[in-house]
């Protein structure tokens, strides 16, 4: 993150410095809006991680699905969902990851009026 | 000459374009978000423009992170339905007005908008899902043309608000400089309040996205005001989409009247808003 992109707890504010960490993992998780790419990463995600030179802890986040360490690491939340979608997980499963919670309280949660921040 | 006839905000939240495509718009989760745009698409049924302009953001589907354009706009005469990584929407190809385009892009860039120009470009939720909050039966083609205008809301640093909103006046001008008979219906796109990812996903500030929805109409300068900071603060890291609602504003005269608006919690993780203005003319 760059010394002037505002910090606002709690949030991930994705700037021109986490572009150039994230490149890779970006770019790969990106990759999976095409159908031969899906099936060609689902084959052996290990070369596919390889081939789209991500870091030791960008490959291991990605082999492991640590979807906040995928962010932490410069993941976009728009690139990194593409990946939570190959897996058939939905941006409420990844939520109730943010926040510790289950897919079904987290669902609640929003139906409920969402979480509010003072 | 072309006239904007008139301009709908509305939120592009996937999972809304998803109920359609499946079905799923008398569920009782969908019921009350759809029966809230009844009204407005009744009324803009009865008004269907030549063109719409569709002020949005693409979702790391046509536009890749090597390229960050703070301003696009569209030039081709049809743009693909984007395969976002679950397939494509069952919806028409949208069909571009290319001479139109190339009038925008030039009357903007006279007016020291620099915009890039896209010649190639599938279209994602951001625009289907507002054109479906439109049109919801489309049958084989849209009702009307369209020109996309892209807008960097994913990565910092994102255009002022204030700057959106003057680029909407820039763009209203553009329109009704164009030497045709086109009537214009401009769609600003994206909001309401929502945070995806981090500590604080699931967010949703009402209090917010209610002021937004009456100051939209009557004092956007209020909106122009606020920072970068203050957006990502109260609507939350994608919540800032909403400073796309200001092009639209903009690009509407000064006199315009409130058809219809709507206002839903939740559309999967976001608030759903929406609001529709008539152009009454400067």
């Amino acid at each position: 993150m760059s010394t002037s992109t505002p910090r606002i707890t709690g949030t991930y504010v994705f700037d021109t410095a986490d572009n150039r960490r994230g490149r890779a993992l970006n770019r790969l998780c990106g990759s999976l809006k095409d159908v031969g790419n899906r099936a060609e990463f689902s084959a052996d995600e290990g070369a596919y991680c390889e081939a789209y030179g991500l870091t030791a802890e960008q490959r291991e986040a990605v082999l492991s699905r640590d979807w906040t360490r995928m962010l932490e690491l410069g993941g976009s939340i728009f690139y990194v969902f593409k990946l939570a979608v190959l897996d058939q997980k939905s941006m409420q499963y990844l939520g109730g990851v943010f926040t510790g919670m289950t897919t079904e309280e987290f669902t609640q949660v929003l139906k409920a009026g969402g979480r509010s921040f003072g | 000459m072309a006239e904007v006839i008139w301009g709908l905000a509305t939120s592009h939240v996937p999972s809304i374009g998803a109920a359609m495509d499946h079905g799923r718009t008398e569920d009782p989760y969908w019921k009350p978000l759809f029966d809230g745009y009844a009204p407005a698409r009744e009324w803009m049924a009865r008004r269907t423009p030549d063109v719409a302009v569709v002020v949005y953001n693409d979702h790391a589907n046509a536009v890749d992170m090597s390229v960050t354009p703070t301003f696009a706009i569209g030039a081709a005469a049809s743009y693909d339905v984007a395969d976002e990584g679950w397939g494509s929407r069952p919806v028409p190809t949208v069909v571009g007005a290319p001479e139109f385009s190339d009038h925008l892009i030039e009357s903007l860039v006279d007016s020291a908008f620099d915009i890039t120009v896209l010649q190639d470009l599938a279209v994602d939720h951001g625009l289907t899902v507002p054109l479906s909050v439109y049109c919801p039966d489309p049958g084989e083609s849209w009702p009307c043309t369209v020109v996309p205008l892209l807008v960097n809301v994913i990565q910092y640093p994102q255009p002022t608000a204030a700057r959106c909103l003057a680029l909407g006046k820039a763009l209203g001008e553009a329109i009704r400089s164009f030497p045709e008979d086109l009537k214009v219906a401009v769609f600003g796109t994206g909001g309401m309040s929502h945070q995806l990812a981090g500590a604080r996903a699931g967010l949703i500030n009402q209090d917010f996205d209610r002021m937004y929805l009456d100051a939209i109409e009557h004092n956007p300068e209020k909106l122009a005001a606020l920072t970068r900071e203050d957006y990502i603060r109260e609507a939350g890291s994608e919540g800032i989409e909403l400073i796309m609602w200001l092009i639209m504003r903009g690009a509407l005269g000064p006199r315009i009247r409130r058809v219809y608006d709507a206002y839903h919690v939740p559309a999967s993780n976001t608030a759903a808003g929406m609001a529709l203005f008539e152009n009454l003319g400067t």
